[in-house]
């Protein structure tokens, strides 16, 4: 099998300027064209730069953008992961990543993870996306779509693998901090990064190809590193620290194949039981008695939900009681 | 000075000894050790990026001859190049000689652009009224803080250049710092390192040793010693607030882990007290968006470049 050629297109985006970075990303994906690669891989808000506050109203970009137009144009015979601050129709500002293909914009995936804690503010200025999906590709595999933070949520990795992605595509804007030197590669941002993205690789037996950015907003800095790890959880490819650059890496999809046969974990999901259970578990977690997977039925969460809305309702009185207490 | 000779507190094993293991205060700690190679470059990228996206090429440092102001000259020297740096060094009369000395040494090992300004007649000129010849040591020393700030700033304009902070973390936490004066700045890039940690980098970034082994004072008083003034050991003190900031431990995990309650509870009330420090001022709402509270933009934009 032909190798697949990955550039990870490590950038250090200009905050806010949508029109440089634009550019930007026609250059690389002419350079990345031109080197062979067939699947180009650019950072988290590569469009936009990271921190923009009030600014994410101004650079939203509609999926029908004759600017995302114009980027899907330069992907004849090449598959582009790019990031872009998405305005919906109804006026909802997103944090997305787009599959742009064959001179198509083929998917898109909206961030579902904002982080707002510490140093990040993210669900003040953006909507959380709901889907977590994979897509088919060009490449003859399916890719899964991913943004930052959403990797610092199991379900993320788990639900792309279950819906059959061979390769996982996290794009980043991680800001480094703790940098101590009992930290791996001296940066305690970094040290969690890979250890996530050996095991997801290896859990779900898939590729996983990190793309973060560089570069320096306001007091954070983005500290790169970006990485491919084989479906065994092996390092292929590791991008330096803080380093701007078109990295190329070279995959064997074949490893794929061989991976998933020596160690069929991905044959053994139970994606039923853990339905089930997560059933329960939303209904506990809502705060209604009682467990409905007893029954043995597996019912959607939203009638979960309705049938303990109803029941709540009944007890209010007794409720009220205890609190005046 | 005798406390050369105190004895470093009892820590777990570390590493061999280094040249920063002389130094008063000790070396960090094992928890608080950083990779000084990651530090420099993210140092050196933030250094660029913050003048690049303001749009000077230019940086300018007021340079005492202490370890704080020393580092922040290399970091900006390593980051930019030493021919796009002005150190100033802005003596008062009563200041340390010696402190005059070991900025010149500085300048001459960095081969950057210097100025020396006297703040002795503007200072002098201010206290001379009857009506302030009172005033204590802190006052006159603040006042002098925001002189040499009106100097530094004055000639960013000039220097085409931006001015660059040279606090540190741990007197950023405790206050030790007069507003609007040492701690005025276009950015800074050490006020994330603790006391001991800026040790830790001018020992590998290559402050002359003289410096990085003088006891740390603001010379605001002859034989002033921030140590002295304040009661506390950079290398205790710089534990204690990892612990209680960055770690997020309570007073109670604090004393259970070795120190005193007294000194976790003046440590706990200096941070507080200096709150105010360490904030932009609050601006009364009344219109519809309010700079800082609903107008929320960051500081570098396009358009926002001096050219």
């Amino acid at each position: 099998m032909e190798p697949l050629r990955i550039a990870l297109a490590q950038i250090a985006p200009r905050l806010g300027d949508l029109e440089a970075n634009l550019a930007r990303h026609h250059e690389l994906l002419a350079e990345a064209r031109t080197a062979g690669a067939g699947l180009v891989v650019f950072p988290e808000l590569g469009l936009t730069g990271y921190l923009l506050q009030d600014l994410a109203a101004e650079v939203a970009m509609r999926r029908d953008d004759r600017r995302i137009a114009a980027l899907a144009a330069e992907t004849k015979g090449l598959s582009a992961v790019v990031g872009f601050v998405e305005e919906s129709p109804d006026h909802r500002i997103f944090i997305a990543a787009a599959l742009l293909e064959d001179g198509e914009l083929r998917h898109v995936h909206r961030k579902v993870f904002l982080p707002t804690y510490g140093l990040f503010d993210e669900r003040r200025f953006f909507a959380a996306g709901t889907e977590v999906r994979a897509v088919d590709s060009r490449l003859g595999v399916r890719l899964g779509l991913a943004v930052c933070e959403d990797f610092w949520h199991l379900a993320v990795p788990q639900l792309l693998a279950l819906d059959r992605a061979h390769v996982l595509v996290n794009i980043s804007s991680s800001p480094g901090r703790d940098v101590a030197a009992m930290n791996e590669v001296g940066l305690g941002t970094a040290t969690s990064w890979r250890t996530m993205m050996r095991t997801y690789a290896q859990l779900t037996t898939t590729f996983v190809v990190f793309c973060n950015r560089v570069g320096v907003e306001e007091s954070i800095t983005f500290w790169g590193g970006s990485e491919v790890i084989a479906p065994s959880g092996e390092t292929r490819f590791s991008a330096p620290l803080h380093d701007e650059g078109l990295f190329l890496v070279d995959v064997d999809l074949g490893e794929l194949r061989r991976e998933r046969i020596a160690l069929p974990l991905l044959r053994d999901e139970r994606p039923e039981t853990v339905l089930r259970q997560l059933e329960r578990i939303v209904h506990e977690r809502a705060g209604f008695p009682g467990d409905s997977s007893r029954d043995g039925r597996s019912r959607s969460a939203e009638s979960v939900c309705r049938a303990g809305a109803r029941r709540t309702a009944a007890r209010r009185p007794a409720t009220r009681t205890r609190a005046s207490r | 000075m005798t406390r050369a000779a105190r004895a470093v507190p009892a820590e777990p094993a570390r590493p061999p000894a280094t040249a920063a293991a002389r130094s008063p205060s000790g070396e960090p700690t094992e928890e608080l050790r950083i990779d000084t190679s990651v530090a420099r470059r993210i140092i050196g990228e933030f250094i660029r990026g913050q003048l690049r996206q303001a749009g000077f090429e230019r940086a300018l440092v007021g340079l005492s001859g202490g370890i704080d102001s020393s580092l922040v000259a290399y970091l900006v020297s390593e980051a930019v190049g030493p021919e796009r740096l002005l150190c100033l060094l802005m003596p008062y009369r009563t200041s340390d000689p010696a402190s005059r000395a070991d900025a010149e040494d500085v300048v001459g090992r960095l081969g950057c652009e210097s100025l020396v300004v006297d703040i002795s007649p503007m200072v002098d000129a201010y206290f001379a009224d009857p009506d302030r010849a009172q005033a204590s040591p802190v006052q006159r020393g603040n006042f002098m803080a925001r002189t040499r700030m009106a100097v530094l700033y004055d000639h960013s304009v000039w220097w085409a250049g931006l001015v660059v902070g040279t606090g540190n973390k741990t007197e950023t936490l405790i206050g030790y710092t007069t507003i609007y004066g040492d701690n005025a700045s276009a950015f800074n890039p050490i006020g994330d390192l603790y006391k001991t940690q800026v040790r830790q980098m001018a020992v590998d970034i290559g402050v002359p040793e003289r410096i990085i082994a003088k006891a740390p004072s603001a010379d605001l008083w002859p034989g002033q010693t921030d140590e002295e003034e304040g009661g506390f050991r950079y290398a205790e003190i710089d534990r204690l607030l990892y612990w209680m900031i960055d770690k997020r431990r309570t007073d109670e995990d604090l004393v259970a882990m070795g120190f005193a309650a007294e000194l976790v509870a003046r440590v706990g009330r200096m941070v507080a007290t200096s709150e105010y420090k360490r904030q932009v001022p609050p601006i009364a709402k009344i219109g519809p968006r309010t700079a800082g509270v609903d107008y929320l933009y960051p500081r570098r934009r396009p358009g926002s470049a001096r050219r």
